[in-house]
């Protein structure tokens, strides 16, 4: 199960003098959904350009499914499909044929696959419409159609839900689930929402400025770390109380229906039976982690030690 | 590689920008053919009337084959034009429809992907020319007959009729080829930039500049001439010579072949390393 199916080697990219990307190491194992997490600017689209050859690194090498991406391209992104940044496509032809041409590219031409995948990104409907009638929402799905369409082994996916609703986001989520579970292929997506990656992803890396920060396991790497936690509850002084004297937590804000603390995020539901069990009704327990935050305190870990 | 033409020549003729050269042409060549035909016959006489004080001139010669000897002038400025509204956006086309990055992303060589349009972006100029050759002679023969072709070059020069298909086959043939030089030029602008206007432009302001400096009667723009390759898209005219002079044409074909190569083979090296970044 621990077959390597992506490696970065010490890659670098330079635009005019800056470093986009910095000596990144990354590793992408069988059967993983990778999140690869940045905030805007911090190199994640000019890696999977990289990831693509789409972009020439300045150094460093990729090695997907063990075969180098710089001397051997055509067998290394033979199981590969994917979608940089947003879906674009020949406007003026119809979805199918869009798919058609792609295919092509990738070997041959499989009308039944073709179909197939258009069925599962709901799209089979609107298949002989031209792209430009579609809605943005409509163009990501059928941007995720394009990258399975020749049954890769690995899919890489830049920023899938951007710019898409928030139904739409959870479609896409879904689907993301469903083709790692069911299909058994290998996800690689970014995203600058931590809270969509702890979502789906088995694993995930961080990088800022080009820099990985840190790569792991997502329940590993969010559960090391103090997390902010709303509590949507009835009695807020009992809550509080016990948060204090129960789980030495001093910094709690109350707010108007519930309150908010720091904890980590294994003790949570302890946390949650000590209130049922104090006949506190508890509404709802939400992480109000954001990407900065991490990277703050895992930033502030790293300068402890 | 076959299917990755087929492809290429789908995306240029599913566009609406390729049918504008047709259709100038299809609305321009019969429109000028129509007014020839009810009033241009005072072309002829005009031109003949000094002539017939010496000579007796019979037989039709405000024919077919005239008016579109007259009609491929346009084969200077007006089709280098058509072509590069495509040429010019086969390559700047995909950087700036984001398209490069569903393309560029599968496991095919950029070569392959290069050279397949740059195909196509032949096929499309080849297709064009004799689209040109189609309407002006078809309706020109159609409309005004045939005869022998009066031809104004250096004096005066009467083509016999029975020649007259092989030449003008020879001359729609040669005007292709030079009319390849040109999309080649527009396929290398392309390759450097994300819009397609700035390749339009870009080639006909090389074939315009060009042309001027290459027409200038000084000694310095005389020199310059033989290394310009607009000196050389007039191929197509050396067949409407009184005795084609096959060295010539052949030496005109080389020098627009060298210079098809040295368009393409910059536009090979850039694409090959080009960092995608649209």
């Amino acid at each position: 199960m621990n077959e390597l199916v992506l490696k970065t080697n010490n890659l670098t990219k330079t635009f005019k003098k800056k470093k986009a990307v910095d000596s990144l190491n990354l590793e992408v194992l069988k059967g993983d959904v990778f999140g690869f997490l940045g905030p805007n600017g911090a190199g994640k689209s000019t890696t999977i350009r990289m990831l693509f050859g789409l972009i020439f690194p300045d150094c460093g090498d990729i090695e997907i499914f063990g075969k180098s991406l710089k001397n051997n391209r055509r067998n290394a992104l033979k199981d590969v499909g994917g979608i940089v940044e947003k879906s674009d496509f020949y406007l003026y032809l119809t979805g199918y044929k869009n798919l058609e041409l792609l295919s092509s590219l990738s070997g041959k031409v499989d009308k039944k696959r073709i179909f197939e995948v258009l069925e599962i990104v709901g799209l089979k409907e609107r298949a002989h419409d031209k792209v430009k009638t579609y809605s943005h929402g409509m163009k990501q799905r059928l941007g995720i159609a394009q990258a399975l369409v020749s049954n890769p082994k690995l899919i890489i996916l830049d920023e899938p839900t951007n710019g898409l609703d928030p139904q739409g986001m959870k479609e896409i989520r879904d689907l993301i689930k469903e083709l790692s579970s069911s299909q058994n292929i290998t996800v690689f997506i970014s995203s600058h929402l931590l809270n969509e990656i702890e979502q789906i992803a088995t694993r995930m890396a961080i990088i800022n400025q080009g820099k990985l920060i840190t790569q792991g396991y997502v329940k590993d790497l969010l559960n090391s770390e103090e997390t902010k936690f709303f509590f949507k509850i009835d009695d807020k002084e009992k809550a509080t109380n016990i948060l204090t004297e129960k789980y030495s937590i001093t910094d709690i804000t109350i707010l108007e229906d519930g309150l908010e603390c720091k904890l980590k995020n294994d003790i949570i539901p302890y946390v949650n039976k000590s209130f049922v069990e104090s006949n506190i009704k508890v509404y709802a327990i939400t992480p109000k982690r954001t990407l900065e935050e991490y990277f703050l305190s895992v930033t502030e870990n790293n300068e402890k030690y | 590689m076959i299917n990755l033409i087929y492809y290429e020549l789908l995306k240029i003729f599913k566009k609406w920008r390729t049918y504008i050269g047709f259709i100038a042409i299809g609305i321009l060549i019969p429109l000028i053919e129509f007014v020839l035909y009810f009033s241009g016959q005072g072309i002829i006489e005009n031109t003949t009337k000094r002539l017939e004080q010496d000579f007796i001139l019979v037989g039709n010669l405000f024919n077919g084959w005239f008016v579109t000897h007259l009609i491929m002038n346009s084969l200077w400025i007006h089709i280098p034009f058509l072509i590069c509204l495509v040429a010019g956006d086969v390559l700047a086309g995909e950087a700036s429809a984001g398209t490069y990055r569903i393309l560029l992303i599968r496991p095919v060589s950029r070569d392959k992907i290069l050279i397949s349009k740059y195909i196509a972006t032949l096929i499309y100029t080849l297709s064009l020319v004799f689209f040109l050759a189609f309407i002006s002679l078809g309706l020109g023969l159609l409309l005004l007959g045939t005869g022998d072709l009066l031809i104004f070059k250096d004096g005066l020069l009467i083509l016999p009729q029975d020649e007259l298909w092989f030449r003008f086959f020879l001359s729609f043939l040669f005007a292709s080829y030079a009319m390849c030089v040109v999309s080649t030029l527009a396929f290398l602008f392309s390759s450097l930039v994300e819009n397609s206007i700035g390749p339009i432009i870009g080639t006909m302001a090389v074939i315009i500049f060009f042309f001027i400096i290459g027409n200038l009667p000084y000694d310095f723009f005389i020199t310059l001439k033989p290394y310009l390759f607009t000196t050389y898209l007039d191929v197509w005219t050396l067949v409407f010579d009184e005795k084609i002079d096959w060295s010539m044409i052949v030496k005109h074909i080389l020098i627009l072949s060298i210079y098809m190569l040295s368009l393409f083979l910059p536009t090979y090296l850039l694409f090959r390393k080009k960092d995608i970044l649209s």
